[in-house]
């Protein structure tokens, strides 16, 4: 399997993902090679086997007696899932910094990262650096694999690499497109490495039939190789540390969290405050997330005068993000295009209700959930007081979510996987 | 002697137009959206059942009998929208063979949560159905056939009434046999007609199911089985929705051709007549008392009150209607009373249910919304308007009463001082 992020160095929902899927496919007894442009270390890994492409052995294999079935690889790139070529500049230097770190950590991965260092110039060059590796680690592994499983557009020419060098099948898992990110004014480039994945994949993977529409309609993709495979959600009762923060509990909360970039749709989500606001009084709007977009949401919440009500909180992770959850009367996802959005279901995991744009996958699988189209600001807001002002509608909204979020399991996402690996086995 | 009794449904609501929070006018009502539906039923099903049921009355020269329950709150739709299906209905009137029962006028579950609302809201429906079909009902039915004892009890007391009708729930009968009379627990004179279920919903629910192993049905193999009765039991009451008839069941499953054939099977068996609910309670005796001390109705498989009282939105939407009630009746203002009387209609709370969302299913006929929850938010905004209007009018008295000659004006229509103040349909026809 070819990916980007995994937890707990993730920005978004990708990492989440295959974490998800990875150690669900492990409990089915499916035998899993992870490849990272990133060396991955803490307790999230503790269930997998992971292999470094600078040593070429498992990078720490006494940690991961949990999930025995799936192996790491990690290559060294600054690549992100969710760059853009403005912000590629600052992370390769923070990457940079990360790999001094990791070399500090003993890790004996010299050769590759003087050599990467060389190679990354630009996102183009990382992808195609990272697929030759990836075909180097895939000949390592003595093509001892049935199926290649690539996660987004920049392991698409690994996949293909590794695919064709090995004779194995090649699925290719869209978490999200460029025209989610991007809007209609796609990166070229990306595109056509979309495009080309998908045309050589045997299989596709959608993680809804939003995205699947896309697929078709926008690639040109038949329709007939392209499967839906929701995302599920994992489910983490651990509350009991969780110390209380310095918002009072007299003022109702909504939440956005997420990336705040033109694809979350930041703008709306301020504008409806600005509404709700005009009406109720005792309301904060918590930002959680970073983005290329913050800035502007900063200035715009000042602009409509509502700067005091709305928190800018950054990038949040692993407790923190409980923490916001806990502290939340309403999850608000406001996105313009939104494959999938795992983030409602652990809001409604966390017992906080949702309103989600109908510009989304994950509006296919939650019937108990508002929706709203993302545009519609007067309706966002409309929904907003309501769920504040009425308690029977949060109550029922969180009682019939919370048990419409324990039927969606990555058990069942894995299981679907399976089945499509098999039908991309089948000889043709 | 077995005689078959059937009585229709006929209702329609009121839906409620999209009412945001920032809404500040007072007209709920999506008018485009009920006229539209009230044409399509009409001439999907109202007007050629109508037609067909009067030509089959017609043929029969006074042995084809059938009742109707006709909702208030339609009648207003039916006078304003489709006057042609009021017409086909007062023909049917005159025919001698149609009994109107009474209900609550506007469809609604006051029993339950008001007597005083109860009892004004029969008042005014049996005020229309004389008003429009020159009759006066004598048989009760409580909305979705909601019952218990003290209903009963009640409709007896109320001393305009022979019958009332419910559901024949397994639960309620134990052993017994829907097919017969029966006099509720508590009541002296008062008869009650239970609904056979089975045969009912094989018309009603079953008639087009392929997968159901007596498909299709036809007119003699029915009459087949309601002749089976004979011998043990005196009544086939067979209530159902009125839009059953081409709407429910579409014209091309050939369900007018049923019904058109249905008479002349049923009354092969020299045995065999039609009666009405009203010549059902006539003519035959009860058989023994029916003990309903628990609220029961035609709804779901449960049989209870959980389609519009299940889950926390509804209970909360519905209470906080009837706390409203004093208030609004102190404003003394008729176009606020009938908007908070037309929200009491049952079908705003049965959008608002859970219970089978997720699945899909019949809650979502006609369903104008896309969830539970957008119903529950739409409604309470309206409810919000509603009641900051009478804290205004409860300030200002004079400004209403301008206002609502206004209005009168506009549908053509003369106050009338009349009780109940808001059904005024003599004028719009004399």
């Amino acid at each position: 399997m070819l990916g980007w992020e995994f937890p707990p160095f993730i920005s978004g929902g990708l990492g989440t993902a295959c974490y998800g899927l990875t150690k669900a496919m492990d409990q089915l007894g499916m035998e899993v090679t992870f490849v990272l442009p990133k060396m991955v270390e803490g307790r999230y890994t503790t269930h997998v086997k992971l292999l470094c492409p600078g040593s070429k052995k498992f990078a720490s294999a006494s940690g991961f007696s949990e999930l025995r079935n799936v192996k790491f690889h990690t290559i060294s790139s600054p690549l992100q899932p969710y760059t853009t070529s403005e912000t590629y500049q600052k992370l390769i230097e923070e990457t940079l910094r990360q790999k001094h770190d990791m070399r500090l950590g003993g890790i004996t991965s010299a050769s590759q990262l003087v050599s990467s260092i060389d190679y990354s110039g630009d996102m183009y060059t990382e992808v195609h650096r990272y697929a030759a590796i990836a075909a180097e680690l895939a000949e390592y592994e003595q093509y001892n694999f049935d199926i290649v499983h690539a996660h987004d557009w920049m392991t698409y020419p690994a996949g293909i690499t590794v695919s064709a060098l090995s004779g194995k099948p090649l699925v290719i898992h869209v978490h999200s497109t460029e025209f989610d990110r991007s809007g209609e004014h796609v990166n070229q480039m990306i595109y056509d490495i979309e495009r080309q994945g998908m045309e050589r994949a045997d299989k596709i993977i959608a993680v809804s039939h939003f995205t699947r529409n896309i697929i078709i309609s926008r690639y040109g993709i038949s329709g007939e190789k392209v499967e839906v495979v929701y995302n599920g959600v994992e489910r983490n009762g651990n509350w009991s540390s969780l110390t209380e923060t310095g918002i009072k509990k007299d003022e109702k909360i909504v939440l956005f969290l997420g990336r705040i970039t033109m694809q979350k749709g930041p703008e709306y989500f301020l504008h409806a405050a600005k509404k709700v606001l005009e009406i109720m009084e005792n309301v904060k709007f918590v930002m959680a997330g970073s983005g290329d977009l913050m800035h502007r949401a900063i200035e715009l919440a000042a602009e409509l005068g509502i700067g005091q009500k709305v928190l800018f909180t950054g990038f949040l992770r692993g407790e923190d993000v409980q923490k916001i959850y806990k502290m939340a009367d309403l999850y608000v996802m406001p996105s313009v295009s939104e494959p999938f959005g795992i983030a409602p279901l652990e809001a409604l995991d966390n017992d906080v209700p949702v309103i989600i744009s109908k510009q989304s996958g994950v509006s296919e699988v939650l019937m108990h959930a508002l929706k709203v189209d993302f545009w519609d600001v007067n309706e966002i807001a409309n929904k907003i007081i309501a769920v504040l002002k009425y308690p029977p509608l949060q109550m029922t909204l969180r009682s019939h979510g919370n048990f419409e979020v324990r039927k969606l399991r990555w058990k069942d996402s894995a299981a679907k996987c399976a089945k499509i690996y098999e039908d991309a086995l089948l000889p043709v | 002697m077995s005689s078959v009794c059937f009585y229709f449904q006929v209702h329609q609501p009121v839906r409620l137009r999209h009412y945001t929070v920032f809404d500040e006018n007072d007209h709920y009502f999506d008018d485009y959206k009920n006229s539209s539906i009230c044409r399509k039923v009409a001439n999907k099903c109202y007007l050629p059942a109508n037609r067909l049921l009067l030509d089959i009355i017609r043929r029969f020269e006074g042995r084809f009998k059938i009742a109707y329950s006709i909702t208030g709150i339609l009648l207003e739709q039916l006078q304003e929208y489709s006057p042609e299906v009021m017409s086909t209905f007062d023909a049917l009137a005159r025919t001698g063979c149609v009994e109107f029962l009474a209900e609550t006028y506007y469809h609604s579950l006051s029993f339950l949560y008001s007597r005083d609302e109860f009892t004004e809201q029969i008042h005014k429906h049996i005020d229309a159905i004389k008003f429009y079909f020159g009759q006066t009902p004598r048989v009760f039915r409580n909305t979705e056939l909601i019952y218990n004892n003290e209903l009963a009890q009640l409709i007896e007391s109320m001393d305009m009434f022979d019958a009332i009708i419910t559901e024949g729930a397994d639960h309620i009968l134990g052993f017994r046999s829907p097919n017969f009379v029966y006099k509720p627990q508590g009541c002296d004179k008062l008869k009650l007609l239970l609904k056979n279920y089975s045969l009912s919903d094989d018309i009603a629910f079953r008639f087009s199911n392929r997968s159901w192993a007596q498909w299709p049905l036809t007119a003699d193999k029915f009459a087949k089985w309601v002749h089976n009765v004979n011998g043990n039991g005196n009544v086939v009451n067979l209530f159902m929705d009125y839009e059953t008839f081409g709407e429910h069941q579409w014209e091309d499953t050939g369900i007018f051709d049923f019904m058109r054939h249905l008479p002349e099977e049923i009354l092969k068996h020299p045995d065999n007549n039609f009666k009405t609910p009203g010549e059902v309670a006539k003519h035959y005796d009860s058989v023994g008392i029916i003990d309903v001390p628990h609220i029961i109705s035609w709804a779901d498989t449960e049989r209870d009150l959980s389609a519009w009282l299940g889950n926390a939105m509804q209970s909360n939407a519905i209470h906080e209607l009837y706390r409203l009630e004093k208030k609004i009746k102190q404003t003394g203002n008729e176009e606020i009373i009938s908007d908070w009387r037309k929200l009491q209609v049952s079908d705003h709370f049965y959008y608002m249910c859970t219970k089978y969302f997720a699945d899909g299913d019949v809650h979502k006929y006609f369903n104008p919304y896309d969830s539970p929850y957008d119903s529950y938010i739409n409604f309470m905004n309206v409810l919000d308007s509603l009641h900051s209007r009478c804290s205004e009018k409860v300030a200002g008295g004079a400004d209403s009463a301008k206002k609502q000659d206004k209005t009168n004006c506009i549908l053509g229509v003369k106050p009338q001082g009349k009780n109940p103040p808001d059904l005024q349909p003599a004028d719009q026809i004399t």
